[in-house]
């Protein structure tokens, strides 16, 4: 059992009682919520003759449905049109604050949250979406739930959870240039499974995460769900405080410094005991890409797909069927396998530092013939911020298309779709089959610099020849 | 709210590991603000694929009400769209190796228990079934075991949402909600609840 830990004091803190079944009545300090998972939960809260507890502690936005091309009402997809005309109403009827396109504040629900400082310290975060463990690059505990989990956090504040174990991901070193936060989540995805976090918090530790920034920490603690692990945490520390100073919902005047000394206490002891340790070497980890259909089916971008004899007997059924999907035979070099479309965005990597990287790569070359190439950033502020320094003219002449927020092609529940059997690059987190809105499309997850590479070489490529 | 202690039923084998909550239930389905209609999607594009061979279109297994599936069952999309459609198909029960989190997490709170057993059990259980697909098989949750033909695995599951099943309060939004006065309390002690108090 750990003791010490963020997660431990987070956990005490908000602890409002023990169940009857054993579990913890956990207060949530925040919720998000988005039109696909709240609409049956509010339907659920009316049905049962409650109310919303606490709506100041509640905020919505509208991500994954929204169309990134036209955006003008009633969308062209009814059933888009239904659940944006749901959360609207949903929302006013409850007095929940609500973001909606053309706000200035909306975009992708784990994007918005934290860049206008709702995301804190020391708080419990839910979210009827898995990547709420985003959040955790704040030094948050953060879970993902379902909508009768929303219910209950909408007319209750709380969720009844089982504590989970902490296991400590020490990554130490210098990440080499071309080596970003995306990189080091693959690899440790890949290293510790997809199923490995199940039953686990992770705590991020090390000098590697120390020295990155808020955007790349929660690159980090966004898939930390993919290995598993239904929440992912970094230690607060100089680098978040810097970053929450002055956003909107941040402590102001005096309540800053006492917010900091709490924030500070928060942190894992020196002492602390954790269930589990895993050390990586930050050289170790080169580009990454995936081959396969699970975020685990990952390889350093100049190494093979596996053999099948490579592989733990475990792994072997599910390498069949990925070699089948993927039409790559076991020994294939990843690199110089073409592309189809180049998808830059999502709550992974769409953010201003990611599409910076990607417009490095882009600038002064051209996306390679017969390639459809896209960046959605990942709210309506990241797009301002990059128009003000001019990324939208370097994808443009670079040959992307330049897009509205929202979370797109990330699940292609709008009309941003895969055809067919093509393939995509993507700055995504996800490579499911059919994830990306074709049954039979295919997906190569990548940081968003490697995805630009891709996009002007037609084909995956180790960004480093191109920095 | 009701006692669930046990299931009985016909069974269906779906093998593979890592199948995740998109193949359960793809994401346009999700266009949608009820959870009506979900069962006649689940699996839409698995089922497509396999024309007519996949264990949810095969004639044998319509009707089961037991579901016997392998590693990491539900990773993935936090949807709770999936268990709702597995549920709207007509399945009571799921029986597999492991099972993601979240995934876990919404079986509970709609009263479908999922319990483990290791893979040889399974394996014996997904034979059976294969070999006996008219005859039921039954998951008692008193016993923690899966009962079928003149066999028994014994399988397993959390004890928190074991007793939540057996005493029927799986359905934790009652006791939660019972709580509020508690809840506003430490709302008003939490130090960060007044400072963000600008999000109104
Ligand atoms: S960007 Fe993708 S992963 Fe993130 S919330 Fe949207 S759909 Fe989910």
């Amino acid at each position: 059992m750990s003791q010490g830990t963020l997660f431990d004091k987070v956990w005490d803190l908000h602890t409002v009682g023990t169940l009857p079944s054993g579990q913890t009545q956990l207060f949530i300090g925040l919720h998000l919520i988005h039109e696909v998972t709240s609409p049956q939960a509010f339907a659920m809260l009316r049905d049962r003759g409650l109310k919303v507890l606490l709506p100041e502690r509640t905020v919505a936005t509208v991500d994954h449905i929204v169309p990134t091309d036209n955006q003008a009402r009633p969308f062209a997809d009814d059933l888009a049109e239904e659940m944006m005309q749901a959360i609207e109403q949903n929302c006013q009827a409850n007095s929940i604050t609500f973001y909606n396109i053309g706000s200035g504040n909306q975009g992708v629900v784990h994007v918005i949250a934290p860049e206008q400082g709702l995301t804190q310290p020391g708080m419990t975060i839910a979210c009827g979406d898995s990547h709420t463990s985003t959040h955790g690059a704040f030094g948050a505990i953060a879970f993902g739930i379902g909508t009768s989990q929303v219910r209950d956090v909408l007319a209750s504040q709380t969720l009844a959870l089982s504590k989970l174990k902490v296991r400590k991901i020490e990554v130490n070193g210098v990440l080499a240039p071309g080596v970003y936060a995306k990189d080091v989540i693959l690899h440790i995805i890949r290293t510790l499974g997809v199923t490995g976090g199940v039953g686990y918090a992770y705590e991020f530790a090390g000098t590697t995460f120390e020295q990155m920034s808020m955007e790349e920490r929660m690159t980090i603690c966004n898939m930390a769900i993919e290995g598993g692990a239904r929440c992912g945490y970094v230690n607060p520390d100089q680098v978040t405080f810097d970053y929450l100073k002055g956003r909107d919902f941040a402590p102001k005047a005096a309540d800053w410094q006492q917010a900091v000394a709490w924030w500070q206490s928060l942190r894992s002891d020196a002492d602390a005991v954790y269930d589990d340790l895993t050390v990586f070497d930050a050289a170790d980890i080169p580009p990454t890409v995936t081959w396969g259909i699970t975020p685990g089916q990952g390889i350093g971008v100049n190494q093979q797909v596996p053999t099948l004899d490579s592989l733990p007997e475990s792994d072997r059924y599910l390498a069949e069927e990925a070699y089948q999907y993927m039409d790559l035979a076991p020994g294939q070099a990843i690199a110089g396998t073409k592309i189809d479309v180049c998808f830059i965005g999502s709550c992974t990597n769409g953010r201003i530092s990611d599409l910076r990287e990607a417009a490095k790569i882009a600038q002064g070359r051209h996306v390679a013939e017969g390639i459809t190439a896209f960046v959605v950033p990942g709210s309506e502020r990241v797009k301002q911020q990059a128009e003000a320094e001019g990324l939208d003219k370097i994808f443009a002449a670079a040959g992307f298309e330049w897009r509205e927020a929202g979370c797109s092609m990330c699940l292609a529940m709008n009309s941003d779709k895969l055809q067919g059997r093509q393939i995509s690059a993507s700055s995504s987190n996800r490579n499911f089959k059919g994830r990306q809105g074709s049954s039979s499309g295919r997906t190569l997850l990548m940081s968003p610099a490697m995805v630009a590479a891709a996009a002007v070489q037609g084909a995956v490529t180790d960004v480093r020849k191109l920095l | 709210m009701s006692q669930i202690k046990s299931v009985t039923g016909r069974g269906i084998p779906l093998v593979g590991n890592d199948i995740d909550t998109d193949r359960i239930i793809p994401a346009r389905f999700l266009r949608c603000v009820t959870f009506d209609g979900l069962g006649a999607q689940v699996f839409a594009d698995d089922r497509a694929q396999t024309q007519g061979q996949h264990a949810f279109d095969q004639p044998q297994y319509q009707g089961a009400t037991l579901l016997v599936v392998n590693r990491n069952f539900g990773c993935g999309s936090s949807r709770e769209h999936a268990p709702q459609a597995i549920a709207k198909w007509g399945i009571r029960a799921i029986v597999g190796e492991s099972f993601a989190e979240i995934f876990l997490g919404n079986c509970v709170a709609i009263g479908m228990p999922c319990v483990t057993a290791d893979s040889a059990s399974l394996q014996q259980l997904q034979d059976w079934l294969a070999e006996n697909p008219r005859n039921s098989a039954t998951l008692d949750l008193a016993a923690m075991q899966v009962n079928f033909g003149n066999h028994s695995i014994s399988v397993c599951m959390g004890e928190g949402p074991r007793n939540m099943f057996l005493s029927g309060t799986w359905d934790a939004c009652g006791q939660l909600v019972a709580q509020a006065d508690q809840v506003q309390k430490m709302a008003v002690k939490l130090p960060y609840v007044s400072w963000s108090r600008a999000v109104h």
